[in-house]
């Protein structure tokens, strides 16, 4: 198998919708084979557009795309066979049973007869649904259905597989189970993973490349390591023991970094520079004061400070300022 | 071909079997036009006195009612879940199967389908059980059930087109009164010649829905008029050609796929 | 009292504007009525040949009592529809929260009811009137026509108002309407009652809607012959149907 076989790429993809703004506004990216990509951003940002045009149910105002080798517009058939996609909605039968839904997709897939049912089971197995298989999925709790999700989606053992916000929804066991068997599949199987999700722990967990993109562009890319590295160095945290020093304990930090929000209401923070800054200084400079204070703590940078930095926002509450801007992204 | 006949049988089945494991989609469609047959047919029995009149029994005359009546309700129902598959995202699920767009419709119809020959059974039971003697015998009976196929086809066609087209369930659900009206503004109470009302006339028999109840009707109180049986059977070949080619289209269009 | 008047008027005022202002609600309500009128009258006229027809204003007028009874009654189960639509959306309990007389809710449904089915039945007597339809009665036969009718439409909106009350979702819709269907059809909708024959004949006898109907067609025709059995039967209705609700509404309160 060629490497391209397993991989994803797209140049300049646009696509408009009627009367709205440019849902997905000139996108390169590029998923080599065997690798977990995480599409990060807020809501409306682009990213189940992009999955949707890639996964050819969607064609592309302008740019191109292959998957698996095969161009998303020219080959949308073959693009199909190739990959496995679990959409943002779960999109289930209540009325069949877990198993049901397998026949039916093994169906679809002309899977027949002893083949149809090894494959079954063993997906079953494989997402931990045997005993509930001949329960209707209206019976069926969110992590669940997603399961169900994801089994449907490997059913005809495709080499690329998409994940619309797997996770959205989920308890943190489910989650939790959901991200070894999406990490099994890449590391083991040598699936190409294309993940979105709005949660900043899902990209940084399982994902080897991240791609953060917000109105439709990306605006950041690479190795959550190397993200993080780019942007700054840490942020530190106090919380005064007294409310009334707020002030003098803000005054103080500032001298050191610049202030950054995203923490407790009674928390002062700021973002030291690269060269780490002197965390005993500080210490030092709140005690000439005279400055209790109750609790301090160090945060490494994450990827909401990524895209704070591009974009001038935090993640969380992006996307209800991106929902009011644009329309519902198909 | 093996691969496609699998696949729409497969989602003909899928759609009997969401029918029947919801009680008030199966249970609906049988009683309701029974119900309002016991009614007709106990309210409107003195119509047989009009000189005229085809038969001395009311419900045989109506008894062609149900038919029509019951393959409307059931293809409407089971379209309203078609329109549901296009809101919760499940057509995208079998978009991205190698699924051909034709055998989905297939499929989806032939499920509608068996689901409205199982009622044309149920009503013809009934009917029987309850006196009417089909003049047409044993053969007019397998007829009537093929006529029958044809009428949910041509209901099931235009309900599809209309579940692809709105995506929507509430405007499938809106159809039921569109076609109700249909049925009530046709020959289904009163022979077309006993109409008085010269406008109601003249609606009636404009109103293809009056063709499909006359031939019916024909395989039950005449004797193999070939006519009135030829005229329903074509009438209901044209809305079905019509309704698929319509639902064929939309369904280019919703499942937008490359 | 006043406190009840004013939860039935913000209530009223807000059923209302939802008819009047969303077609889905408003067409339905006025086309279906008139629908059945036209389709009756238009396709089954020549029943008036029947001998044993002795209606003696023709099959307009015969036609349009029913009509009338049928809108009066259906108007009470769409506004028990949007009862449970209410609970389904949560705006129930927005409303027994803010009203210090709960009773108040239900007398503003009701209202709204008959603000619902004059709005229907003034149209479809205007048509009925375009139609040409005769009437026989005078000022006081059909005033107590369209007093019977009100009647109706209070019972089958207190009937209506208690199933939304007990089963509080959509699910409720057709238990509101099926009864009320089967009641109204088991009547001598078609024909007098003296030209049903068998065992509709037997349902129709002890159905109470028969003689509503009856009384009606004879206040159109100016000779009412069942007045009081069939006010009585209105009124019990009325009565019956309100204990009902207002038991439905105690549950609901329980449910909370």
């Amino acid at each position: 198998m060629s490497p391209r076989e397993n991989s994803i790429e797209a140049r300049g993809l646009v696509r408009e919708f009627k009367k709205g703004p440019r849902a997905v506004d000139g996108i390169d990216l590029h998923v080599g084979p065997g690798e977990i990509y995480g599409f990060l951003g807020p809501n409306g940002a682009g990213k189940s557009t992009t999955v949707h045009m890639l996964t050819t149910l969607l064609p592309p105002t302008a740019g191109t795309a292959t998957v698996g080798g095969y161009d998303v517009v020219k080959e949308g058939p073959q693009v199909r066979k190739t990959i496995g996609a679990a959409l943002q909605e779960a999109a289930l039968d209540p009325y069949l049973t877990g198993r049901e839904h397998l026949r039916l997709q093994t169906a679809m897939h002309g899977i027949t007869g002893e083949e149809r049912k090894r494959r079954s089971d063993e997906l079953l197995a494989r997402v931990g649904l045997t005993e509930a298989a001949d329960r209707k999925i209206r019976g069926y709790s969110g992590g669940m259905k997603r399961r169900l999700d994801l089994a449907l989606a490997l059913v005809h053992g495709p080499r690329i597989l998409f994940l619309d916000e797997p996770t959205t929804g989920l308890d943190i066991q489910s989650r939790t189970a959901l991200w070894d068997e999406v990490g099994r599949l890449a590391k083991h199987e040598g699936v190409t993973v294309f993940l979105t999700t709005q949660y900043l722990e899902e990209a940084d967990v399982l994902a080897d490349r991240v791609g953060i993109i917000d109105h439709g562009h990306i605006v950041a890319e690479g190795t959550p390591d190397q993200l993080k590295a780019e942007i700054s160095s840490n942020t530190i945290e106090a919380v005064p023991a007294d409310p009334e020093h707020h002030g003098a304990v803000a005054a103080i930090l500032e001298r050191f970094g610049a202030p950054t929000t995203g923490f407790g209401p009674n928390s002062v923070a700021v973002q030291l520079p690269a060269s780490d800054g002197d965390i005993a200084q500080i210490v030092r400079a709140l005690d000439a004061e005279g400055l209790r204070i109750a609790h301090l703590q160090i945060h490494e940078p994450t990827l909401d400070d990524v895209f704070l930095a591009k974009t001038g926002r935090h993640l969380e509450g992006a996307g209800d300022e991106a929902d009011q801007e644009e329309p519902a992204a198909t | 071909m093996q691969i496609a006949l699998l696949q729409a049988a497969t989602l003909g089945r899928r759609a009997v079997v969401r029918t029947a494991r919801q009680p008030a989609n199966v249970i609906f469609p049988l009683i309701f036009p029974m119900l309002l047959l016991a009614v007709n047919a106990g309210g409107l029995k003195a119509e047989t006195q009009l000189p005229g009149f085809p038969t001395d029994s009311f419900l045989a005359f109506a008894l062609a009612v149900p038919f029509v009546q019951g393959a409307l309700l059931a293809t409407v129902n089971a379209n309203v879940e078609f329109a549901r598959d296009i809101q919760t995202g499940f057509l995208n699920r079998l978009a991205l199967t190698p699924v051909r767009g034709l055998v989905l419709l297939i499929g989806q119809l032939g499920g509608l389908l068996t689901i409205a020959l199982v009622q044309a059974v149920f009503y013809l039971v009934v009917g029987v059980a309850f006196g009417v003697r089909l003049e047409t015998g044993v053969a007019g009976a397998l007829l009537l059930l093929v006529l029958e196929a044809m009428i949910a086809l041509a209901f099931a066609s235009l309900g599809c087109w209309a579940a692809l087209r709105t995506g929507s369930t509430e405007a499938v659900q809106g159809l039921f009164p569109v076609f109700f009206v249909f049925l009530f503004l046709s020959s289904m109470n009163i022979p077309r010649n006993l109409i008085e009302t010269d406008w109601f006339r003249w609606v009636a028999t404009i109103n293809p829905v009056s063709y499909l109840i006359e031939a019916v009707r024909s395989l039950v109180i005449a004797d193999w008029h070939w006519e009135t049986i030829g005229l329903g059977f074509a009438v209901a070949t044209a809305m079905s050609l019509i309704g698929f080619a319509l639902a064929s289209h939309a369904l280019i269009g919703r499942m937008a796929r490359t | 009292m006043r406190e009840t008047l004013n939860v039935a008027k913000g209530v009223a005022w807000r059923q209302a504007h939802l008819f009047f202002t969303n077609p889905s609600f408003l067409l339905p309500s006025l086309l279906f009525p008139l629908f059945f009128f036209t389709a009756f009258v238009g396709g089954l006229s020549r029943i008036r040949e029947v001998p044993g027809f002795d209606f003696p204003l023709g099959y307009t007028a015969f036609q349009f009592v029913f009509v009338l009874l049928q809108s009066a009654a259906f108007a009470g189960v769409f506004t028990g529809f949007g009862i449970a639509r209410d609970f389904e959306s949560g705006f129930m309990r927005r409303l027994m929260l803010a009203a210090p007389n709960r009773s108040g809710i239900l007398l503003g449904y009701t209202v709204a009811a008959l603000i619902r089915w004059l709005t229907v039945i003034s149209v479809v007597t205007a048509v009925a009137f375009l139609a040409q339809m005769k009437i026989g009665g005078d000022g006081v036969d059909l005033f107590g026509l369209y007093v019977l009718g009100l009647l109706v439409s209070i019972a089958g909106t207190m009937w209506s108002a208690g199933v939304a009350m007990r089963l509080r979702s959509q699910q409720a819709f057709p238990v509101m309407q099926m009864p009320v269907f089967i009641l109204l059809f088991f009547a001598p909708v078609y024909v007098p009652l003296n030209l049903l024959e068998g065992w509709i004949h037997g349902v129709a006898t002890v159905n109470p809607i028969t003689p509503l109907l009856e009384e009606g067609r004879g206040l159109i025709s100016g000779d009412p012959t069942r007045t009081l059995l069939s006010f009585a039967i209105a009124l019990g209705l009325v009565g019956g149907f309100a204990l009902w609700a207002a038991r439905g509404l105690k549950r609901a309160e329980a449910a909370g």
